[in-house]
């Protein structure tokens, strides 16, 4: 497999990135790890005539936990997460995602930062920053801004980020409560046929808060608001539960591929999100 | 539009110079330019993980990079672990535990399995499985692998505590 013939850059800094997407738009495409890029340009779904490798840039490769946010850089891997003892300790639900994402030598080169701006609707990352309500930092020639992950993803691979603009980093309110994350896959290395985030918090045995994401069962990551609400005030019981259940069906929209039709693939997102709030409520 | 480049990388301890396209896939240059066969193209999607290398001390499907982003990397491939005259021990265990049918997936899987045992002196079978998921065995010979795996570990650690 031949990818098309493109123009490599290294930049050492963000400066040189940006220099090289002003002068030449959306003929050029930054690159982190490269396991979602890759592929696409391999299969030539993806044209890049100028590729610009980040792996000089620096700065990008810090976890900060302060007292209520996390702080991921856009070029922090799977690996590096799963590998964070004061993350798994501070946000647990990110190394249970992150070790359900692709393979060991796949999680060495993912990063948070392609994962989220990739825009791919099968991508495990995009849903759950939406359940946490994590925001994104983007830098553009005009500087930085931060755009909230429940309102990034427009379709299918088309973002809130400017074509000029390189996404370098997240921030996670620090969550609280129990966690879930749940994914249905064919085989390692699949998407999911679907998958759940949830974070529960629960007070004297009732759920006071709840906050759900699905992911690849729609052209975006889904946060259902509606499915997290319809468990507040509840013992989270069976019939919580199948509200919740019936909330989130009403908000996915997804469309029939190998994975199966459409009918399984809401079955399946019902079960994924019934076990997840299962677990979520049993950590709570 | 794109010219050949001129790039530098290290392979099993030794340096080379070469020039080639930026797209150039990183397991071409190995096999075709550097003529290092032991790493296999199986699938060249990202999934069998036959052509697997250590890079920077990383396990990394060597289709999925290209050969520019490896500039002044250095790459360790199962020629680097051991020959035919001084077997690693994992590569006796293979041997002594029928790790291999066919032989095709060897190379990736040892070359991955070396990492696995860096990260992991001890693990469980479950966690051998887990950390071998990204390399596929079209023989399915996956239950001697495991044991081979094992072996080594035991046999490793055992050379570990008489060094010390």
């Amino acid at each position: 497999m031949i990818p098309a013939a493109f123009e490599y850059y290294r930049p050492k800094d963000m400066a040189g990135v940006l220099s090289i997407l002003e002068q030449h738009g959306d003929d050029a495409r930054v690159m982190a790890g490269g396991h979602s890029l890759i592929p696409m340009m391999k299969l030539r779904m993806a044209e890049v005539p100028h590729l610009i490798d980040l792996q000089d840039v620096g700065g990008m490769s810090d976890i900060v936990i302060d007292a209520d946010v996390i702080r991921i850089g856009a070029m922090v891997t799977q690996h590096d997460i799963i590998d964070h003892a004061g993350l798994a300790e501070a946000a647990p639900i990110l190394r249970e995602a992150a070790l359900q994402i692709a393979d060991p030598q796949v999680r060495y080169m993912g990063t948070v930062g392609g994962n989220v701006a990739n825009g791919d609707p099968g991508n495990d990352m995009p849903g759950l920053m939406q359940c946490l309500d994590a925001t994104f930092t983007v830098v553009g020639g005009d500087g930085e801004r931060d755009i909230p992950a429940r309102d990034f993803y427009e379709a299918a691979y088309m973002t809130a980020r400017e074509d000029e603009e390189v996404l370098t980093g997240v921030s996670i309110p620090l969550p609280k409560g129990g966690y879930a994350y749940e994914k249905q896959k064919r085989k390692i290395g699949d998407y999911a046929t679907a998958a759940a985030a949830v974070q529960i918090i629960k007070e004297g045995g009732t759920c006071v808060a709840a906050s759900i994401a699905m992911t690849n069962l729609s052209d975006t990551p889904v946060y259902s608001d509606a499915a997290g609400a319809a468990l507040v005030g509840t013992q989270v019981d069976g019939a919580a539960i199948k509200a919740a259940m019936a909330a989130m069906l009403g908000d996915i929209d997804p469309s029939e591929d190998n994975r199966g039709p459409v009918a399984f693939k809401k079955h399946v997102a019902g079960v994924i999100l019934r076990r997840a709030i299962e677990r979520a409520w049993s950590r709570a | 539009m794109s010219k050949k480049q001129h790039y530098t990388i290290t392979v099993n301890g030794k340096e080379e110079e070469f020039l080639a396209e930026p797209r150039e896939l990183l397991i071409y240059t190995l096999r075709e330019r550097l003529n290092i066969t032991g790493p296999h193209i199986g699938c060249e999607t990202s999934h069998c993980g036959a052509c697997t290398v250590t890079i920077d001390g990383k396990s990394v499907k060597s289709c999925t990079m290209f050969v520019a982003q490896a500039d002044g990397k250095d790459i360790t491939t199962i020629e680097g672990i051991g020959g035919p005259d001084d077997l690693h021990p994992l590569q006796a265990a293979f041997k002594e535990h029928h790790g291999l049918q066919c032989g095709y997936c060897t190379p990736g899987m040892i070359t991955r399995a070396m990492k696995l045992l860096e990260e992991n002196p001890t693990p469980t079978e479950e966690e051998i499985r887990f950390g071998m998921a990204g390399n596929i065995c079209r023989c399915t010979g996956y239950q001697n692998i495991v044991k081979s795996i094992q072996a080594a570990a035991v046999e490793m650690n055992a050379a570990k505590e008489a060094a010390e």
